[in-house]
């Protein structure tokens, strides 16, 4: 029995886009959340966290028709000029992006806060610019936080199911990813090969899962 | 099944189609085609492919999922080219709202529904195994969403039991769920599609005759993506030719009559 290896690699270049993506976005985000006094703070930290509450599958539902040729992003992207976003690596990068946002957003903000504002304030006494600051005192100081955030990020768009189901539609290599390769072969009653994927999918998060917390807990001891 | 000679000889005609679409456009370009197949019909589409694919040097490549599903991914942009849906309404409406070219739509198979025991108790009389009603739970699958689901109601109504056995029906999201209910021992009986059972004829499966269901008509049609591939109306008349129907036999569909072709 072969091994089909596609879903495999483009579940993990999905992910890697994914987080890298996340880490970008998501990091001035968090560090808003954390700091604003704003009123819109509760109402986006509500829409950060409704991916958790959402079905996936209305997730996709509502990706699909929104990026689709007729959508309100679709439509005028493809009359701009662009490619088709559904069914396409891009689409599954939107989707996971928004998919996972909690899992990043959530960690980096609870970090930025645990910090305070004491040592920002004697960083600014000593003449740090804000980007000093953030590179010299918060980015050391939150190591764990982006780890644990990353890692998620990670690891949740590899376990994604339903919103890349319904924005990518299944196609082998190109939107096949190895959840969705796995469900195919339920379907197909090909149960050693869902097993042996299943199997190794559960191995990589179990080890993933117990790398992070290792990780953080050496981090912790580090951290002043 | 074994073959049947008026079969063959109604299907000459589309067979040298075939053969010289093959001979033709086989060496000349060999192209790739996209089908959405309704889930249920995803292991007959794969033999399907085999053979269509050695005699054609075209390739098949295949989306599965629920027939609804694939409805929505054609209607917001999907590049399927084929849509293999397990109803018939699905396929009439990506015709009437300009997804599918018109004229194209036929039945390729028609679902035959059986009723399953996992634990190796005996159906031979699938009816008085019903109705004695010595087991847990019957697995069907949603009756809403599933045509095979809709059949499995209609069979328990037809023997008047819809009531004794409310309490033990459990409902799985499409058939294949239903039948891993019964695989995996957590149900005692499953109606599932006769495609899905591997033993057909064996004494587990009791096949339900089709006068005690309305027809599950699974109908094909060319997508408007795939309107100007000759490739994609190749495949559709190797569904509906002899090799095809033969082989969606096997497979346990019924099949309708050749005049329904494309």
């Amino acid at each position: 029995m072969t091994i089909d290896w596609a879903p495999i690699v483009l579940t993990l270049r999905l992910a890697t886009t994914t987080t890298v993506v996340l880490l970008v976005l998501g990091t001035p985000l968090a560090w808003w959340l954390s700091r604003t006094a704003s009123r819109l703070r509760t109402p986006i930290e509500a829409v950060v966290a409704l991916p958790l509450v959402l079905p996936p599958t209305v997730l996709g539902f509502y990706l699909l028709v929104v990026l689709g040729p007729h959508g309100a992003i679709g439509g005028p992207w493809e009359a701009a000029g662009g490619d088709r976003l559904v069914f396409s690596f891009p689409g599954l990068v939107i989707g996971s992006v928004l998919y996972s946002l909690p899992f990043v957003v959530q960690p980096l903000r609870n970090g930025f806060m645990a910090i305070g504002s004491g040592p920002l304030e004697a960083a600014a006494t000593l003449g740090a610019s804000p980007l000093d600051r953030f590179v010299t005192v918060v980015l050391p100081l939150t190591r764990s936080a982006f780890l644990t955030a990353a890692t998620l990020g990670f690891a949740h768009t590899v376990g994604e199911f339903g919103v890349v189901l319904m924005v990518g539609g299944s196609i082998p290599g190109r939107t096949q990813v190895l959840s969705i390769a796995i469900y195919d072969h339920v379907e197909l009653l090909e149960y050693t090969q869902a097993h042996l994927l299943s199997a190794g999918m559960l191995l990589f998060s179990f080890v993933v899962l117990v790398a992070v917390y290792s990780a953080n807990r050496r981090l912790e001891h580090v951290a002043p | 099944m074994p073959p049947h000679h008026p079969h063959l000889l109604r299907a000459v005609p589309i067979l040298l189609l075939c053969l010289a679409g093959g001979a033709v456009i086989g060496d000349a370009a060999a192209d790739t085609v996209h089908v959405a197949v309704a889930a249920n019909f995803r292991s007959t589409q794969e033999r399907l492919a085999r053979g269509f694919e050695a005699k054609t040097g075209h390739s098949l490549v295949a989306s599965s999922g629920s027939t609804g599903k694939l409805y929505a991914q054609i209607v917001n942009g999907a590049p399927f080219e084929l849509f293999l849906a397990a109803d018939e309404e699905r396929p009439a409406q990506l015709v009437e709202h300009g997804f599918a070219v018109r004229g194209t739509a036929f039945t390729y198979a028609l679902g035959s529904l059986v009723l399953y025991s996992a634990k190796g108790i005996d159906l031979i009389d699938g009816p008085t195994a019903l109705r004695e009603g010595r087991f847990q739970r019957l697995a069907i699958a949603n009756p809403e969403a599933a045509p095979y689901g809709r059949a499995a109601i209609e069979t328990i109504r037809h023997f008047g039991l819809a009531e004794a056995l409310s309490s033990k029906i459990v409902r799985g999201e499409n058939v294949a769920q239903a039948f891993q209910f019964v695989s995996s021992g957590s149900a005692d009986f499953a109606f599932v599609p006769a495609s899905m059972v591997r033993d057909v004829g064996s004494k587990r499966v009791w096949p339900v005759p089709f006068e005690l269901y309305s027809p599950i008509r699974q109908n094909g049609v060319l997508l408007e993506v795939g309107a100007q591939k000759s490739a994609a109306r190749d495949y559709l008349r190797f569904l509906a030719g002899n090799e095809g129907r033969t082989l969606i036999a096997e497979e346990g569909y019924g099949l309708p009559g050749a005049e329904e072709g494309p």
